[in-house]
């Protein structure tokens, strides 16, 4: 085993994974064929809302290569339970029963009501058109204020309302805080619906083992572990049945994160078929069946003195659920629900989130999941003070940050945060953002009147991930743990194997975790190969989401090279015949104290672990570790954006003439990983900003149906970022580590629209929706004009 | 998604291609077929038989004839929008066709294709309306030309019956000196027009001699802008006339709502756009 | 009715009878068992099929497998040469130009069609070619920042090799 001296945490190393990913050798699951596989298509409803009369699949059988062909009545008795919900937020939470197929009545246009089989992709698309679905179309509830009004269509008869539950959070005596404070000021915003689209679309592979009665699925998700527990659930299939692989996953934000009807699908009918069945989505298919991210109507208040100190929070949130409750539907919303007070301090704290069924694609988590949403209504409420109490909103934002700490501190949210300095970052962005300087730019154009104005708009952010501690989960209602678990194997030629229960699909843990555990046993970074995303390979695991990889998983991996360096030294103080206490361990290499030269390395020693010829009594043959490890808190990242935005006020374009993003997200593995999620974060929240936004028609269709027409940004679109770091080590483990993977998208919505609303600021604007399209920026400014600016 | 099936013929010549069209109901013309496969994809679109020209080389062509540029049907974006001699006789066609989708439609897509389709969103109809160009067609009983003004018909529809070939495109030189401007509005760069205006003026000692404008998507086909044309005719060559003439585009426009833009906000557009392609032709 | 057609992939030569619907980027991934040429919408949008046919991008999406008769292709997989990646593949490695690696083939290809259409490469006119492929991940800073380091090893090799 190479024995190396420097330290790779801290430095850029370049991906492990890319070589197979730039030359095409990378295979995601679609690459992944089965000699004599048969490929299902799904027949999905065109209606929001509709019951079926009867599904003839009379035609679709007899078609050329089609193998068969089953309704969800069919399939009623292949299911030992619907699909799991894992988190019922409230004891009395409404979860009607979603199948796989759906067998009285189709909830939301995309809802499955029928499968196909068929030899190729062609037929079974082909066979999909000709099954005969006799509908009789419902009224539907698509907006979400009206299905809760009196007399709204139902989405689920059965259970009476289209209210699914009411969650509530108090602390401190908010009533008597709003009642005695000198200001409140009360916004209303509306956070549009987004379809994630992650690029790869999903797939799966199911291939059985009828003889042993065991299954192999190869799904484009990033929680294969999770999915195996649903399937179980779900098919009735022993989980020692099943095998769960994730292969390269070609994006995920949240999408993802997931248990599909598809996917019971493809276990069911691979089991009745006795034969390999495959599914790939099509885009069109992704936008109706994927869930969707969003989706909220927020009225929030904060309470504060004349001079603008807050001292109370209260929000009322109502959460579109779409048609089913699926894995974390209910609980993705309150992922947010602790943060509707942001990095700032106060005295009282309450949120009510109601969760509404629509027929409608159901949500559930997309990028940031609930923080996105809480960041938004505290970062544009907070400007709504600064205006009213008549400061700038960097000074707003300067009194009410709580101030620097490194030991655990209380928030108003009710959250023990475990380090943060926010004011730094925020100093570190109005450099690099030549605030001074932009401002001046802005007093200019105003001077001249010109049609494209400047506006500055602020975000300063707190969000929490890392999740999560199992014992909160619990007291959450959650129905698993939030662990991770880690394998750290000595080969005896003297290379690593670590095996993680994490699940990337772009993450970088191949590079970042080898960073971390070739630090830990002092050798090449190239020597060590992390594998995952298989359940036969890596037994434990909770999967990647929430921006838990690194400060749970991560923490485990590193765990599990101490256990490794833990038991080699046992060996080594053998070998060199002293005591443990007596030798010093740096870089991978065991010297006895005071005499240098005396030394084992690692590698040595575990190749001394697999000959077995001279261990320790007592001690096992080889070197494998386990660790699993469950955090006790959160882990909190923070910092600074922001944005100037260039708005032609004529049209109402707006183009981001400069972005800042300083953001501490604790002690940094790889700066080029970090940086490149920070920018991939902060497009996708500029995307939310300005371009993306799912809308249905007052039938429920979708009408932003294809990439044709729901507006992802491609490279012309969006703006070069800047990006500042600073490093504050999180409190909350040993690595100091915090996660990355979403501050971007969470930070970046309330900046751009801060911004236009600052260029529009003269003519009174106070308020824009979202996504800031030309027309609706247009619109406002000619209300505004009018003189019906609010 | 995958087309439904269909019969398929490669045309040897456009005459070959004339007759395969009239052997069967519902063939289509299939040339870089970035018009018909996505709707094919989609299955929007199910051709019994497709007729691939896009094989025929000779009709991939710029040549200039006397005062008109001739632009063979099959000619690809990507190479109209590097055209020398277009840009020195046309510019405001090459520019347009560099406007159309991506750098990968534009390698496969052709100016025949682009008109035959008859999208009123799609940007180089309403440069050759503009540039008052004629279409070259052969049909079942031989060659003839059709004005631009009166080749667009509808959405989707024109002048092209069904056993038509469009083969090429005339397009009047711009004499020197000659301002232009292709205004698009859109969200994303990839985007098709929500607007787009197109303006050609001929000065003449501090007024305009001529100047012809052209809309896009502001209604069932590409449109002229009659009414901002006549406001224009012989007008001063200052800001107040321009701003005043670009009042009149909305004239004899039905723009569609639609996600990304409501009429009535490219009825505003429409306005802006044209005053700004004005303000650009001009200072060209 | 099945259509014979011959083409060259990456330099090989391959002839094959497809059914006129084949879609030219499933004869590539399923046919030939090229699967680094992804598949990423239905609607010629995303990018992620992109391929050169005759040395040009195209959407392999958005050709029939027929009209690709006679052409000659290069996917992916033909990049690199004699295992020494192409100067794109590796400024995409050294600039952290990918993330998930979904679109990674689309843009590399795009971008090589890019370069040989214009080495003299700015920023704005590296975004304004990518307009037709969609990245999730990296918010196309590093894939542009790649494309830009690319053409410039492409045009000082290319003065070196004049010389």
């Amino acid at each position: 085993m190479a024995q190396v001296k420097e330290r790779y945490v801290g430095q850029s190393v370049k991906r492990k994974e890319d070589a197979e990913l730039i030359t095409g050798q990378g295979r995601y699951t679609e690459d992944i064929s089965i000699p004599g596989m048969l490929w299902m298509s799904v027949v999905r409803s065109p209606f929001a809302n509709a019951r079926i009369r009867s599904v003839d699949l009379s035609k679709a059988r007899v078609m050329d290569g089609v193998v068969a062909a089953f309704s969800g009545k069919d399939l009623a008795g292949d299911w030992a339970a619907p699909m799991l919900m894992a988190w019922p937020v409230t004891e009395d939470i409404k979860n009607p029963p979603h199948w796989p197929l759906t067998q009285d009545i189709a909830r939301y246009q995309g809802d499955g009501v029928a499968v196909v089989v068929a030899e190729s992709r062609a037929a079974a698309a082909d066979a999909a058109e000709a099954v005969e679905v006799d509908y009789e179309p419902l009224d539907p509830a698509v907006d979400m204020e009206a299905a809760i009004a009196d007399g709204a269509p139902l989405v689920h008869e059965d259970i009476g309302t289209n209210k699914s539950y009411t969650w509530t959070l108090t602390n401190g005596d908010p009533d008597k805080v709003f009642a005695d404070a000198p200001v409140v000021v009360k916004e209303r915003y509306v956070i549009q619906r987004q379809i994630p689209n992650a690029i790869e679309p999903r797939a799966v592979l199911v291939q059985p083992s009828p003889a042993q009665g065991e299954f192999t699925m190869w799904s484009a998700t990033q929680i294969p572990h999770i999915v195996r527990v649903a399937m179980t659930i779900t098919t009735g299939i022993p989980e020692s049945k099943l095998r769960i692989i994730a292969p390269k996953v070609g994006g995920g934000f949240g999408s993802k994160l997931q248990v599909y009807p598809e996917e019971a699908l493809c276990l069911a009918l691979a089991k009745r078929l006795g034969r390999a069945v495959k599914w790939v989505e099509t885009r069109s298919e992704n936008y109706l069946a994927t869930h969707h991210g969003r989706d909220q109507i927020q009225e929030i208040e904060f309470a504060a003195d004349e001079d603008g100190k807050i001292r109370g929070y209260r929000c009322r949130i109502l959460t579109n659920m779409g048609a089913y409750l699926m894995i974390i539907t209910p609980g993705t919303p309150l992922l947010g629900a602790f943060l509707y007070c942001g990095p700032y301090g106060g005295e009282a704290y309450h949120v009510e989130f109601t969760g509404v069924f629509t027929n409608t694609t159901p949500t559930d988590a997309y990028r940031g999941a609930g923080r996105p949403e809480a960041t938004y209504a505290v970062e544009r409420t907070m400007d709504a003070l600064a205006r009213r109490v008549g400061k700038d909103p960097v000074e707003i934002r300067r009194i009410n940050f709580i101030p620097p700490f490194t030991e655990p501190t209380p928030s108003p949210g009710g959250l023990t945060l475990d380090s943060g300095n926010y004011a730094a970052t925020l100093d570190r962005a109005l450099e690099l953002a030549g605030y001074e300087d932009l401002r001046k730019e802005q007093r200019a154009r105003r001077e001249q009147g010109t049609v494209k104005q400047i506006g500055i708009g602020f975000s300063t952010y707190l969000e929490m991930c890392g999740l999560a501690p199992s014992r909160v989960l619990s007291a959450l209602r959650y129905a698993a743990g939030g662990w991770d678990a880690a394998t750290v194997r000595l080969l005896p030629t003297g290379k690593v194997v670590v095996i993680v229960g994490t699940t990337p699909h772009g993450q970088s843990h191949v590079t970042t975790f080898a960073q971390i555990v070739a630090d830990d046993l002092g050798v090449p970074v190239d020597d060590v190969e992390v594998l995952y995303g298989d359940t036969q390979l890596a037994p434990l695991g909770m999967d990647t989401y929430g921006s838990r990889s690194l400060a749970v998983g991560g923490v485990a991996v590193h765990r599990a090279a101490q256990k490794v360096v833990a038991k080699v030294r046992k060996i080594a103080a053998h070998e060199l015949e002293v005591a443990e206490e007596d030798l010093e361990y740096e870089g991978g290499r065991f010297a006895v104290k005071g005499a240098p030269d005396r030394a084992k390395t690692v590698g040595e020693l575990g190749f001394s672990a697999w000959t077995a010829h001279n261990l320790p009594d007592g001690l096992e043959p080889g070197v494998e570790e386990t660790a699993v490890y469950d955090a006790q808190n959160f882990v909190f990242p923070y910092g600074a954006h922001i944005c100037a935005v260039e708005v032609d006020t004529e049209t109402g374009k707006v183009d981001v003439l400069k972005y800042v993003a300083v953001d501490d997200v604790g002690t940094i593995i790889n700066p080029q990983v970090v940086d490149g999620q920070v920018v991939g974060g902060v497009v996708q929240g500029i995307a939310e900003a300005l371009y993306e936004q799912a809308v249905y028609d007052e039938n429920g269709q979708l009408l932003t149906s294809s990439m044709t027409n729901y507006e992802i940004p491609a490279a012309p679109d969006v703006p070069e970022i800047a990006v500042g770091r600073s490093e504050t080590p999180s409190t909350t483990n040993e690595l100091g580590v915090k996660g990355v993977g979403e501050t971007g998208t969470i930070a970046s919505p309330p900046a751009v629209v801060n911004a236009v609303i600052d260029a529009l600021s003269p003519l009174g604007v106070t308020d824009i929706g979202r996504p800031m399209s030309p027309e609706r920026v247009w619109r406002t400014i000619r209300d505004a004009k009018e003189g019906g600016a609010r | 998604m995958i087309p439904a099936a269909f019969e398929y013929e490669r045309a040897e010549s456009v005459d070959q291609a004339v007759q395969l069209l009239g052997e069967h109901e519902d063939a289509k013309l299939l040339a870089g077929g970035h018009s018909l496969l996505p709707l094919m994809r989609l299955r929007l679109a199910r051709p019994s038989l497709l007729v691939d020209i896009d094989r025929l080389s000779d009709l991939e062509y710029v040549r200039e004839a006397g005062d008109t540029i001739e632009i063979g049907a099959l000619a690809r974006m990507s190479d109209l929008a590097t055209d020398q001699t277009l840009w020195k006789h046309c510019p405001l066609l090459a520019h347009v066709c560099g406007e159309v989708g991506d750098p990968q439609v534009r390698h496969r897509a052709t100016i025949g294709g682009s008109v035959a389709h008859g999208d009123p969103a799609s940007d180089p109809p309403t440069a050759l309306l503009t540039l008052d160009a004629v279409l070259v067609v052969r049909g079942p009983s031989g060659e003839r030309t059709v004005p631009a003004k009166s080749f667009f018909t509808s959405v989707f529809e024109t002048d092209l019956g069904p056993q038509d070939v469009l083969t090429a495109v005339r397009v009047p030189k711009l004499a020197s000196g000659t301002g232009w401007s292709y205004q698009k509005f859109h969200r994303r760069a990839i985007d098709w027009a929500i607007v787009g205006v197109a303006a050609v003026v001929e000065r003449d000692d501090g007024h305009l001699k001529r100047a012809a404008v052209g809309l896009t998507n502001m209604g069932s086909t590409p449109l002229r802008a009659s009414g901002v044309e006549s406001a224009l005719a012989g007008a001063e060559a200052a800001p107040q006339a321009l701003a005043a003439a670009a009042e009149h585009a909305p004239e004899g426009t039905a723009p569609v709502s639609d996600t990304n833009a409501s009429a009535e906000y490219r009825t505003e557009l429409s306005k802006i756009l044209v005053r700004r392609a004005l303000e650009e032709a001009l200072a060209r | 009715m099945l259509r014979h057609i011959s083409l060259t992939v990456n330099g090989t030569r391959h002839d094959a009878d497809v059914e006129p619907r084949q879609l030219l980027v499933y004869f590539i991934r399923e046919t030939l068992g090229l699967t680094g040429t992804n598949v990423g919408c239905d609607t010629s949008t995303c990018g992620a099929c992109t391929v050169l046919i005759d040395g040009r991008s195209v959407k392999s999406c958005t050709m029939l497998a027929v009209q690709a008769d006679g052409r000659d292709i290069t996917t992916i997989e033909g990049m690199a040469r004699n295992g020494d990646l192409h100067p794109i593949q590796r400024a995409f490695h050294e600039n952290h130009g990918l993330q998930c690696g979904y679109c990674t083939p689309g843009m590399i290809m795009a971008a090589a069609s890019l370069i040989e259409e214009n080495p003299q490469l700015s920023e704005e006119s590296v975004r304004m070619g990518l307009e037709g492929n969609l990245c999730r991940c990296t918010g196309y800073q590093n894939i542009v920042k790649a494309i830009l380091a690319a053409a410039e090893e492409i045009r000082s090799s290319a003065r070196v090799s004049s010389r």
